[in-house]
């Protein structure tokens, strides 16, 4: 060939193979910056200002919340305060002014932190799980749906359920959030008021929020009445702000004072409303996360330490994306039924592997059938009858690694590179999903559901 | 040049991921973070049981140092809600400040323990918590080839 075709050929090569390789980086632009990891997110959260901020899908009744916060307090400190302040003392709308500014912030805390999100597994914590049921069962092929894990805490049994979309055993007191397709930690409940789940996170900022919201609709209240008396006339401002807060009055202080019993017994409201730790259940049914104090308990929930987030939302994706498009790890497996969808499923452990992770294939899948179809998926295509992922011992041949090996140079790197808040390293997987569940077919949206909903009972 | 590229990759053969074995968390004593010390079958040939131990025994006190509540996080609660938890912006909380004490730790141990016998730690937040994750690496070189490690040394050599 003349050289200069040759050249040629080698320059169109390369400018393909860049472009499979990282889909998400243009060719001509060589220092893209790289995605952060919020962007690429599973559940069905929306991310604000570049990530620091966390809110539910559905956000509308929040800005209500605000608006009828807003409105109120608006009103009350332009018609009530400048009489009262005259009247009675100027203290009044300074302490009006305080307690607005506290509700609000933590109402906007409450709303826009990270609720205690559990992230999904990674492909090989996955494979792992699915190899330990599968071992425990003992069942070839056919994986019975329902999955538990008994687990004895400070004496009491409890049931820890496997979650199909995140992929894990749930830890105790977690539940699946259907309206944000997540796993939260100590769930309390969904908020639509706040926009955002009520979870091990923000617990203590959601209870601060609706104690001060009581604190203020009685505050408003009580000198908007005062004022009504001692004018005798009522400004067209007045009657709005009565109306809003009496009516508010019963729901939130009653609210207030339903989560104080919470607390005090270290229930979460999830747990209250399913009677789990109820005596009507057994004779021998207590809670055994409280610590028999209610003035401790109290303390654990407000003052105990408060938990990092643990999805990492501004930390970046590793820049080397798969060469197929991957579903995303919210495909669920419901048993061997659906074939397409454990097909996808399949493909997902070693589509989301990244670059510098080489592909595991692990270890003695002891059943034939499930694994094998997997390992035969992952090799994109012609080679189904590759014999991947033998029943070998884990400590005998290194089982087969496709794509990239790890240079020992690079292995200890990760741990070094670790630092609180911004984790890089091989931790994303999980997060490398391409595609927002919300796009996937309506179909396993609503099985998911229909499948959380079962899983709560 | 060609002769180094080949040495490299053998580096990189020589190590290879082999499997990854995860320790899930211990529940017992509640949902506080505490991890199984259960020593898994496939380390058995890898590492000796009392280093395992302790590495997974000075993680758990880690942690429940972090959660711990007493007087400190009780300080920390309330000032931090007198401030309406604007003091976050400046101070990091004791938790943050622990999690960076295991991370130094974890690499530590992963540079004179864990790596001179081909495994690694993964710490536990960068997976949520959920598990310790300890990838097994294969030395290919020592197993097979004696012209890898001829080359390698070869190339140390040099």
């Amino acid at each position: 060939f003349p050289p200069g075709k040759a050249s040629m050929r080698e320059c169109e090569y390369s400018q393909i193979s860049t472009r499979s390789s990282t889909p998400m980086e243009t060719p001509y632009k060589k220092r893209t910056p790289k995605r952060k990891k919020w962007e690429a997110f599973p559940g069905r959260n929306k991310f604000y200002c570049d990530g620091r901020i966390m809110m539910a899908k559905q956000t509308g009744v929040f800005y209500l919340t605000l608006v009828l916060i807003l409105v109120t307090c608006g009103l009350f400190f332009t018609f009530d305060c400048p009489f009262l302040a005259q009247e009675l003392t100027p203290i009044i709308p300074v302490l009006g002014g305080a307690l607005f500014l506290f509700v609000l912030g933590t109402l906007l805390r409450t709303s826009f932190s990270d609720p205690g999100v559990l992230p999904r597994a990674t492909p090989d914590e996955a494979a792992d799980l699915e190899r330990q049921i599968d071992v425990a069962n003992g069942t070839t092929g056919y994986r019975p749906p329902p999955r538990t894990k008994e687990v004895v805490i400070n004496g009491q049994t409890v049931k820890l359920k496997y979650c199909f979309t995140c992929k894990i055993f749930r830890p105790p007191r977690a539940s699946h959030c259907s309206l944000c397709d997540n796993c939260v930690e100590r769930f309390d409940h969904h908020c639509p008021w706040v926009g955002n789940c009520v979870g091990r996170r923000n617990y203590r900022f959601f209870y601060m929020f609706i104690l001060s919201l009581s604190f203020l609709t009685i505050f408003i209240f009580a000198f908007v009445i005062t004022h009504i008396i001692l004018k005798y006339f009522k400004p067209a401002g007045c009657k709005w702000a009565v109306v809003v807060c009496f009516f508010s009055v019963w729901s939130i202080v009653g609210l207030s004072g339903f989560h104080t019993y919470l607390i005090s017994s270290n229930q979460t409201t999830n747990e209250d409303i399913k009677g789990s730790w109820s005596s009507k259940r057994g004779k021998d049914n207590y809670n055994p996360y409280s610590s028999g104090n209610i003035f401790t308990n109290c303390c654990m929930a407000l003052c105990g330490p408060l938990p990092p987030s643990l999805i990492d939302r501004r930390g970046f994706i590793e820049a080397d994306a798969p060469q197929m498009a991957p579903p995303t790890n919210g495909i669920t497996m419901y048993g061997a039924t659906h074939s397409q969808q454990s097909h996808m499923a399949a493909a997902t452990p070693l589509l989301q592997q990244q670059s510098s992770e080489p592909v595991i294939i692990t270890s003695s899948p002891e059943n034939g059938t499930s694994l094998p179809a997997r390992a035969s998926l992952t090799l994109g295509g012609p080679c189904t009858s590759l014999p991947l992922g033998q029943p070998t011992p884990p400590t005998s041949t290194p089982s087969l690694t496709l794509h990239h090996y790890l240079t020992p140079e690079e292995v200890p790197s990760p741990p070094g590179m670790l630092h609180c808040g911004s984790p890089l390293g091989h931790s994303h997987t999980v997060q490398a999903s391409f595609y927002n569940p919300a796009s996937q077919d309506s179909l396993h949206e609503d099985s998911v559901r229909g499948l959380v909903k079962l899983s709560s009972v | 040049m060609a002769t180094e590229f080949h040495n490299l990759q053998e580096l990189r053969h020589s190590a290879s991921l082999a499997n990854k074995v995860f320790i899930q968390r211990d529940y017992s004593e509640g949902t506080t973070c505490r991890f199984q010390t259960k020593f898994p079958s496939e380390l058995e040939s890898r590492i000796e049981l009392t280093l395992f131990e302790e590495t997974v025994k000075t993680l758990n006190n880690f942690y429940a140092e972090a959660e711990k509540i007493g007087g400190q996080s009780y300080l920390e609660g309330c000032l931090a809600c007198a401030t309406a938890y604007l003091i976050f912006l400046c101070m990091e909380t004791r938790y943050e400040k622990v999690l960076k004490k295991i991370a130094k730790y974890i690499q530590e141990q992963n540079e004179k323990i864990y790596a001179p016998r081909g495994l690694l730690i993964t710490d536990p937040i960068e997976r949520g918590m959920r598990v310790i994750e300890i990838s097994i690496y294969e030395d290919r070189g020592s197993s097979g080839s004696s012209s890898g490690s001829s080359s390698v040394s070869g190339s140390t050599a040099r």
